[in-house]
């Protein structure tokens, strides 16, 4: 079981080792991994960007979203030259972490950023980027705040039955912190102050670029739109993303993330009118930036506010321009919340698009239902059939759950005592069961079967009794 | 003299895309590939996965490739002096396609000095709905594409292939009368959709084929099948309705 978990991550890392090995003959690539990962400043080593690693289906590059386990999610990672749109959830609580995520990935890896929004100052949102959670020194305090919260579902990994074992099983946490491809972070706190200041970033603050300009193109874009192309077209050629001036110096990731797009603060009508005059504005930025990022080292992410866009028929042109495109859906304020089975997640999260690169096929997550919680420190993804089974549990008799706890603790998980123990209490609590369900079921009425059933149905088909009834009865 | 129109409905007709490709690449056809959706390098690597090399290709002069995306950069940050066949994405209220039906008759046209190494023409399109959401009117595709037709399919007695997305229950009105006009226009229909039960691992969609043949009056004019396919790496595979290795 375990060894399934683990799989997913050790094929990603493998995977960057092999393409490192082939250069440089390793004998042992499973050491091979962490130490090229832990060495940011790899200086011959003009292959491999920090913070990313080659795809094992297509062999395209990957960076984290900053979330490992939406990473694995997306086939791996985030490819370079892709767009992620994420459409916000309804009161925009989720979304703007996952947006800092991502950031916050790029400046623990050192990649340039390119922040744009119309809503806060991008220095602002680097400001409140969640501090990651690095090696050793976090690892104790890691996995206290894993403990901690898990102190209710700490039976998750029981084998309740063995047919559980061949489910899919989610990326468990764990402190693979030492791994350069995909970080943790602590949303409780900040970004530490020296990292953000040796971070190379830039900033677009559209009311700070409208004013300062009046220079209108004739173009159907909208002119917001038509500043943050030309912005971002700008900052790629002249910091060299687009692989012009090769060997000038260490290649690197260019991240750009665009908060809320499509909101009216960008100038944007669609939001408003139904079938708006300007509704191509948007699809065409997209298509735009989508060409700049595809001859060009980067990756973006962009957050959009689809339920507030009223033509659907835009979502679906956006959907279909974008790489990929991820749903979240908080619980508040509807009716899910009061959902039993959704009590312990803050929302569903929903993969609504996963591209095909290179390939004929996509790699397509076999897990469905996802929801995702806020923790403490820690934003989480899980699959909605763990809690599932954790709740199924809960129906076993509470002396049940008691002798578990304690042969729990005693025998630990998994060994053989543990084992049979559960399977002889299974093998009991079946046959109580069954019987309680006998007992339940409506007998046959044949002729006047009044009597008979009065006299108890236990009497009638338990065969040594059948003498007792005695008068009351006359068998067949 | 065929137009076959590819649709796909919830899920991705792609792999539709790239069987035409390498198909009429290895039939020795002269192919312009209108490429709105993806890169080059992507059509490349699954061309190479499908046995044709489309650089090859692009070097003997035997495919002659626009890239969307890249030349709408090129369109939108630098002025041009000549007509790019993207023109319609600098001007401000709805342009019309001219320039692009222009750029496809230069490339299909016959070259009369060389011997025939090429067997008749082909215009591929990957995602004419793409056009729609540039900016251009359902009507202003809808003639191109006739445009498009009357050069490549009855002068030239070539064929054309045209992918159309197709948005299911959204309610996307320009997209749904380019869509209605194609199907009426075209002589094959392959329509990709997804499964109505949803995701599956083992069964990827169902493809519906509808042939349409009004030359025949036989009775059978209109043929439909319906199969059901898993793409794998390499290929797809299609088997009849249920009979997916994975049940059976």
């Amino acid at each position: 079981m375990a060894a399934v978990a683990t799989c997913g991550s050790v094929a990603g890392s493998t995977g960057s080792a092999v393409a490192t090995a082939s250069k440089s003959n390793v004998t042992s690539f499973q050491r091979r991994g962490p130490r090229a990962s832990g060495t940011n400043d790899s200086g011959p080593r003009l292959v491999s960007i920090a913070g990313t690693r080659p795809s094992v289906r297509n062999g395209q590059l990957l960076v984290s979203t900053g979330l490992p386990a939406l990473d694995q999610l997306l086939g791996g990672g985030l490819a370079v030259g892709t767009v992620l749109l994420i459409e916000e959830d309804k009161y925009n609580i989720y979304s703007p972490l996952l947006f800092k995520y991502f950031l916050a990935e790029g400046i623990v890896n050192g990649h340039t950023l390119l922040v744009a929004s119309t809503k806060e100052d991008p220095a602002n949102i680097l400001q409140e980027l969640p501090a990651p959670l690095l090696d050793d020194k976090c690892k104790k305090e890691f996995d206290e705040d894993v403990y901690n919260h898990k102190t209710p579902e700490s039976n998750i990994k029981m084998k309740i039955a063995w047919r559980y074992q061949l489910l899919p099983k989610m990326e468990q946490i764990g402190p693979v912190s030492s791994s350069r491809f995909g970080h943790y972070y602590d949303a409780s706190k900040r970004m530490p102050q020296e990292l953000i200041e040796a971070s190379n970033w830039h900033g677009f603050f559209l009311p700070e670029k409208i004013s300062s300009t009046l220079k209108v193109e004739p173009c159907s874009l909208t002119p917001g739109y038509t500043k943050l192309l030309q912005f971002i077209q700008n900052i790629i050629y002249e910091e060299g993303f687009d692989g012009s001036n090769p060997q000038k110096k260490q290649r690197n990731i260019l991240r750009i993330g665009i908060q809320n797009l499509g909101s009216p603060l960008w100038g944007d009508d669609i939001c408003c009118a139904e079938n708006g005059g300007n509704s191509h504005g948007l699809t065409k930025f997209l298509y735009v930036l989508r060409g700049l990022l595809r001859t060009s080292l980067s990756a973006c992410i962009i957050t959009m506010p689809t339920h507030l866009i009223q033509n659907k028929a835009v979502i679906a042109r956006v959907t279909n321009l974008s790489d990929i495109v991820v749903g979240l859906e908080s619980f508040i304020g509807s009716e899910k919340e009061t959902n039993p089975l959704y009590k312990d997640y803050h929302g569903l999260i929903h993969i609504r698009q996963i591209p095909r690169l290179n390939n004929l096929i996509c790699d397509e997550s076999d897990v469905k239902d996802l929801a995702f919680k806020l923790k403490r420190k820690l934003f989480t993804i899980e699959w909605v059939q763990d809690n599932y089974l954790r709740q199924e549990r809960n129906i076993y008799p509470p002396g049940f759950s008691y002798l578990l706890k304690q042969k729990d603790s005693a025998w630990g998980e998994g060994s053989l005592q543990h084992s049979t123990f559960l399977m002889s209490f299974l093998a009991k609590a079946t046959a109580f069961a069954s019987r309680l369900v006998r007992h339940s079921e409506p007998l046959k009425q044949n002729g006047s079967g009044r009597i008979r059933q009065a006299a108890g149905p236990r009497l009638w088909h338990d065969g040594r009794r059948q003498e007792a009834p005695g008068l009351l009865g006359i068998p067949p | 003299g065929k137009l076959t129109l590819l649709c796909d409905a919830k899920t991705d007709g792609s792999f539709l895309v790239h069987h035409f490709l390498s198909f009429y690449l290895k039939a020795n056809c002269k192919v312009c590939f209108v490429a709105l959706i993806q890169s080059f390098s992507h059509y490349n690597i699954v061309g190479q996965k499908l046995g044709v090399s489309l650089t090859v290709a692009r070097e003997r002069g035997q495919l002659v490739f626009l890239e969307g995306l890249k030349s709408a950069v090129d369109v939108v940050f630098q002025a041009q002096k000549e007509p790019h066949p993207l023109q319609f994405l600098r001007e401000a209220n709805a342009g019309n396609l001219k320039p692009l039906f222009e750029f496809v008759r230069e490339a299909l046209k016959p070259v009369d000095s060389g011997e025939a190494r090429w067997t008749y023409p082909v215009l591929l399109v990957d995602d004419i709905s793409v056009l729609l959401s540039l900016g251009m009117g359902a009507v202003a595709v809808l003639d191109f594409i006739h445009y498009c037709r009357a050069t490549v399919c009855w002068e030239l007695k070539g064929n054309m292939v045209v992918l159309v997305h197709d948005g299911g229950d959204v309610e996307d009105e320009e997209n749904n009368i380019l869509l209605n006009g194609l199907s009426h226009q075209s002589h094959l229909i392959l329509r990709a959709e997804g499964l109505a039960t949803g995701f599956c691992r083992d069964v990827h969609g169902q493809l519906r084929i509808l042939w349409r043949r009004p030359s025949q009056p036989t009775a059978q004019r209109d043929q439909s099948f319906t199969y059901q396919y898993k793409i794998q790496d390499k290929s797809v595979s299609f088997f009849a309705k249920g009979m997916s290795p994975a049940v059976l």
